[in-house]
């Protein structure tokens, strides 16, 4: 019984293979030169106009993708677990069925809804509106990011408010909390891991996607995803590629590191409470 | 009367974003019944792109790699997966936390940051770039769901009572199947649907290990997004996200039977 160590070997295998040895060799690639001497050349890359805007616009839209999901999800979720729906798999069902149709597909509807003779202005000048002209700029390409991420937003804040139970709730108003007060004190504490999940799983892709700027902007906007696929699969510097790609590393690992901190600090807070 | 009313804004809200989610898939349907090739202009009422969709060699091959590579890469995934989570439940402390968080490192890292590692690691290898890499790379990717689905089952688990089978003469490879292996059950199962589901979405690492000679139904699309997509592949969207419906439906209904 002691010795099933043995089990996770092949995977051992498989982990250092294909997980740790392909990032070495991205750091590695990212700070060598075609010549093979090392260098921060690829890295300081990222300082050129153009990578620049692409890395700022990308984190100016993922930032506000982000937000938009949280504000969306988040009543949602709220209202969804009040509802007390008996199958909780029903309602997670809901939400993660779109997925299995394509999702390159799904964003490629979009253009249908914001082209300028599209759905949407077709609404808007149906009762007089002023029409619209999303498509190719960055609000469609925010657009198609909240879209495609917007479940992962959703369902891990529903899984942790379903978890709080009605008792701690009461237990709050009966003490004398209204409404506003139980919320702030009570269930936005306890449902902050959930946030913090949603908040990651939105950011991250949002951050590093090429294909639904590909989509929605029409190669009008690039992104960072853009900047980086184009260097793998047109200009085919890699050692570009990978330097740019362990920037964008850093500023996921920032993120993360800063949500962790969060999360940390509201767990304490969160048991103090109950 | 306050309370009808902040009931039916609730409802009004619920239906919003859901009209929001799912407005894109039924423009896909309604196109997959378009005469017109055009996407944006309708020409009437067709089922010639449902036909025209089995002969066609391209998508059908895209189809049946994509589905191979799905179910395989979840399998496998699924095998060195729960392997693995009961090797890691026995080790001590330090190596398990090691481990779990490098597990965690494909689930969490840009999708696109995998992708060209294992790029890089099949280059640098000389693997040719194919179906076996694009194999590989789902595997790679899968295997921390199946973790993430087995752990939690494996910590419930009572190990007294495979003891308890070992005391009373089992061999451990049968009391690990008649005892261990059902109370898992659940969670490698769904270990292995997840897989199979995030297998068959992945674009952007198939993208990048798939080489020039194997196309998935992803990346087929992603080649047609700039010259039009050819509307078999709204039929055939159409026909699996149907399938898939009517599946869960079954599925979710015969559980709801066996409850009462």
């Amino acid at each position: 019984m002691k010795t099933r160590k043995w089990l996770a070997y092949p995977y051992l295998v498989w982990m250092v293979g294909f997980i740790v040895v392909p990032l070495i060799l991205i750091v590695y690639y990212g700070l060598t030169s075609a010549g093979g001497g090392i260098t921060l050349d690829n890295i300081a890359l990222i300082s050129k106009p153009i990578n620049r805007g692409a890395l700022w616009l990308s984190l100016e839209l993922s930032f506000i993708s982000t937000i938009v999901c949280l504000v969306l999800a988040y009543p949602l979720a709220l209202i969804l677990r009040n509802l007390k729906i008996k199958s909780s798999s029903f309602v997670v069902l809901v939400f993660i069925l779109p997925m299995w149709m394509n999702s390159l597909l799904r964003t490629l509807a979009w253009q249908n809804i914001l082209e300028n003779t599209g759905i949407l202005n077709q609404i808007l000048s149906f009762f007089n509106l002023p029409t619209l002209s999303i498509i190719n700029t960055p609000s469609a390409i925010m657009i198609g990011m909240v879209y495609n991420f917007l479940p992962f937003m959703i369902l891990p804040i529903y899984n942790s408010l379903v978890k709080i139970s009605d008792d701690i709730v009461n237990a709050a108003k009966d003490l004398g909390a209204n409404n506003f007060q139980t919320f702030i004190r009570v269930i936005w504490p306890l449902s902050f891991p959930g946030v913090v999940s949603g908040v990651i799983m939105v950011f991250v892709p949002s951050l590093t996607t090429f294909a639904i700027s590909d989509i929605l902007g029409g190669s009008k906007v690039l992104l960072i995803g853009n900047v980086i696929e184009q260097q793998f699969k047109i200009v085919n510097n890699w050692h570009t590629g990978s330097g740019l790609s362990l920037v964008l590393m850093v500023f996921i690992l920032i993120s993360m590191a800063i949500l962790a901190k969060y999360d940390k600090n509201e767990n304490k807070a969160g048991g103090q409470i109950i | 009367m306050k309370n009808t009313i902040k009931n039916y804004l609730q409802k009004f809200y619920i239906a919003l974003i859901l009209l929001f989610l799912y407005a894109p898939i039924a423009i896909l349907m309604v196109l997959s019944f378009n005469e017109s090739k055009s996407r944006s202009k309708w020409g009437g009422f067709t089922l010639k792109w449902y036909i025209e969709l089995f002969q066609n060699r391209e998508i059908m091959n895209a189809l049946y790699t994509t589905l191979i590579i799905a179910f395989l890469s979840a399998l496998i995934a699924t095998i060195i997966g729960t392997a693995a989570s009961i090797g890691i439940n026995r080790m001590k402390i330090v190596p398990k936390t090691t481990i779990l968080s490098i597990t965690n490192i494909p689930m969490l890292n840009a999708d696109i940051v995998t992708a060209i590692s294992l790029m890089l690691l099949f280059v640098a290898m000389r693997f040719t770039l194919g179906f076996r890499t694009v194999l590989i790379s789902h595997i790679t990717f899968n295997i921390p769901y199946v973790v993430l689905s087995v752990m939690p089952k494996l910590k419930q688990l009572n190990i007294n009572t495979y003891e308890a089978a070992l005391d009373l003469g089992a061999k451990p490879v049968y009391a690990f199947y008649k005892v261990v292996f059902p109370e898992i059950f659940p969670g490698v199962l769904s270990g292995f649907l997840l897989s199979f589901t995030m297998s068959l979405d992945d674009f952007v690492i198939t993208h990048f290990t798939k080489g020039i000679s194997v196309d998935t139904l992803s990346t087929k699309i992603y080649s047609e997004v700039r010259k039009g997509i050819k509307p078999e592949m709204y039929a055939l969207s159409t026909l699996m996200f149907v399938a898939v419906l009517i599946l869960l439906t079954l599925v979710n209904y015969s559980k709801n039977k066996g409850k009462k």
